[in-house]
């Protein structure tokens, strides 16, 4: 084995078995942090604040702590897991050699799913703020937002096509933007520098709790905004130059950056804007940290807040092809899917027919579907995958114990935050069904129907042997 | 014309031109090298290899 050098440059993905050309091993502890909180940070730009509409601007806070721990524990569970089974696909990978085939295929379709919705959403998202610009800068007529929302995803898949390097370290620069903006807004308006213009006593009186705890409950469902994409780091686990260091630093790295965004976030628009403007995020405070930029009565802080917004966006999107395509290249490398689309560009090394696949199909979502509906599926994807994390991680530390296989990093009080994970699943998806409980019936419906597909059809074309090339030992038990 | 209207049409363009730039290189790609090649990725051996390399 010591002649392999897979931080080689030259020789770059080769292994033992047979790989002539693999995706390229380049990034670095900062782009796993940059490609986490990139997917996540437009969440805190927009959509937390539905949560303020479903129960308050308490219930929001409660909301995003709770929902801090549950992404907490998918972020250690992630670190531990990944760490080890360091490969494209993330969870998918994961469930293929932890759970099962049935288990894996799921997961990898929630996550393609969760992704390219995402993606979908985020192209939306990206065309209304440019018709908002055209406003700002006096046009006069109504754009037409679909040539943007098309170049976004076209210029973003591209960027992907071309290589992860560049890709990820865009994503760092619009990413780390970003984040700043969010801590500059609230240095300018807590009072920290210069004069203040918080107002949280006087806007929460008399509307502590305006739905009660089941409006707290309700709120969890747009808690998980705050966080929702950390996963994603997993998967760059096969482009990383040292998984076992970068994927755990930069997972833990990114949680920590998302609870101290989320919280400031909260903090900054709760004490600004009255709670029933800002839990209405169609007809109120669309992009409620922009809103509150332009209260601030600054328009250096206007500009830095939109160009926040617009680079959050962006950062989502591309992050969203990232993953997206890494998951359906994984499958396809499998045969779970065609093998066709586990194919790697010999040039610049990406999975370029999984890449330009996904592009058409994040079109027809993202210009024939409503923005709402669109996020549904993702977030509920989501919840599914998250799941899967609790039964995950209990099955591998039972099959393979500490010790038995050599892990980047170990996670604390197991199983407990596999147990905390699942409680707040439960709790999550009574919340979904509160409001979405179609979709949820709708959307589990239609991974059982694939299910069913996988296991009488597809399941025969599976390499079943050579999809296990970790070089691990036998699990407990077996 | 305004300005916005030129953008407009600048976005349909740069996204043609760019959607256009894939699939041109992707067949090339895919008429140049062989099946193969282009699909022989596995997943390989990694914590273990690099630590190896660190020495």
């Amino acid at each position: 084995m010591a002649d392999i050098d897979i931080t080689s440059q030259t020789m770059d993905g080769m292994g033992p078995h047979g790989t002539k050309v693999g995706l390229l091993r380049v990034l670095g502890p900062a782009h796993v942090w940059a490609l986490g909180v990139g997917i996540v940070l437009v969440g805190e730009y927009m959509g937390w604040n539905f949560a303020v509409g479903k129960g308050g601007a308490y219930a929001a806070l409660i909301a995003c702590w709770v929902a801090g721990i549950l992404y907490t524990c998918v972020a250690m569970i992630d670190s531990e897991v990944t760490s080890t089974v360091a490969a494209a696909g993330g969870q998918y990978t994961q469930a293929k050699h932890i759970v099962g085939p049935l288990m894996a295929f799921n997961v990898g379709l929630y996550l393609v799913f969760a992704y390219t919705m995402l993606e979908a959403a985020n192209a939306i998202t990206a065309g209304y703020l440019f018709s908002v610009v055209a406003t700002m800068t006096g046009y006069e007529g109504t754009l037409d937002q679909r040539p943007f929302i098309i170049l976004v995803i076209m210029f973003l898949a591209w960027l992907n096509y071309r290589g992860v390097l560049a890709t990820l370290t865009f994503n760092l620069v619009i990413t780390a933007i970003a984040f700043v903006a969010i801590l500059v807004l609230f240095l300018s308006t807590s009072g920290i520098v210069g004069d203040g213009i918080m107002q949280h006593a006087a806007l929460f009186e008399g509307h502590e709790l305006p739905y009660g705890w089941i409006g707290v409950l309700a709120a969890m469902h747009f808690g998980l905004w705050y966080y929702l994409g950390i996963e994603g780091t997993t998967q760059a686990a096969e482009e990383v130059r040292s998984p076992a260091r970068a994927l755990p630093f930069g997972t833990l790295a990114g949680i920590m950056t998302l609870l101290i965004a989320a919280t400031l976030t909260w903090y900054i628009c709760s004490g600004v804007l009255p709670w029933e403007y800002l839990g209405d995020g169609v007809n109120g405070a669309v992009a409620p940290l922009f809103s509150t930029a332009q209260l601030a009565g600054s328009t250096g802080l206007v500009w830095l807040l939109g160009f926040g917004t617009l680079f959050a966006t962006l950062a989502s999107a591309n992050g969203c092809i990232n993953d997206a395509s890494r998951a359906w290249f994984a499958m396809g490398r499998d045969k779970y899917l065609p093998g066709w689309f586990g194919a790697v560009h010999p040039r610049y090394r990406t999975p370029y027919r999984s890449i330009i696949f996904l592009v058409p199909i994040a079109l027809i979502f993202a210009l024939g579907a409503p923005l709402d509906q669109v996020i549904t599926f993702s977030i509920l994807s989501g919840l599914l995958e998250y799941t899967f994390m609790p039964l995950n991680i209990i099955l591998f530390r039972k099959k393979w114990p500490m010790g038995s296989i050599k892990r980047g990093y170990e996670h604390p009080f197991h199983p407990l935050p596999a147990i905390a994970l699942l409680a707040i699943c439960a709790t999550t998806f009574f919340a979904v069904f509160l409001g979405y409980g179609t979709q949820l019936v709708a959307m589990i419906g239609f991974y059982i129907v694939v299910s069913l597909w996988f296991h009488f059809w597809r399941y025969r074309f599976v390499n079943r042997g050579a999809q296990f090339t970790m070089p691990w030992p036998k699990p407990q038990g077996y | 014309m305004e300005t916005w209207n030129l953008l407009e049409y600048a976005a349909w363009g740069v996204s043609a031109l760019l959607g256009l730039y894939m699939v041109i290189d992707w067949l090339k790609v895919d008429s140049t090298y062989s099946e193969e090649v282009l699909t022989s990725s596995r997943e390989g051996e990694l914590e273990a290899l690099t630590e190896e390399h660190k020495g």
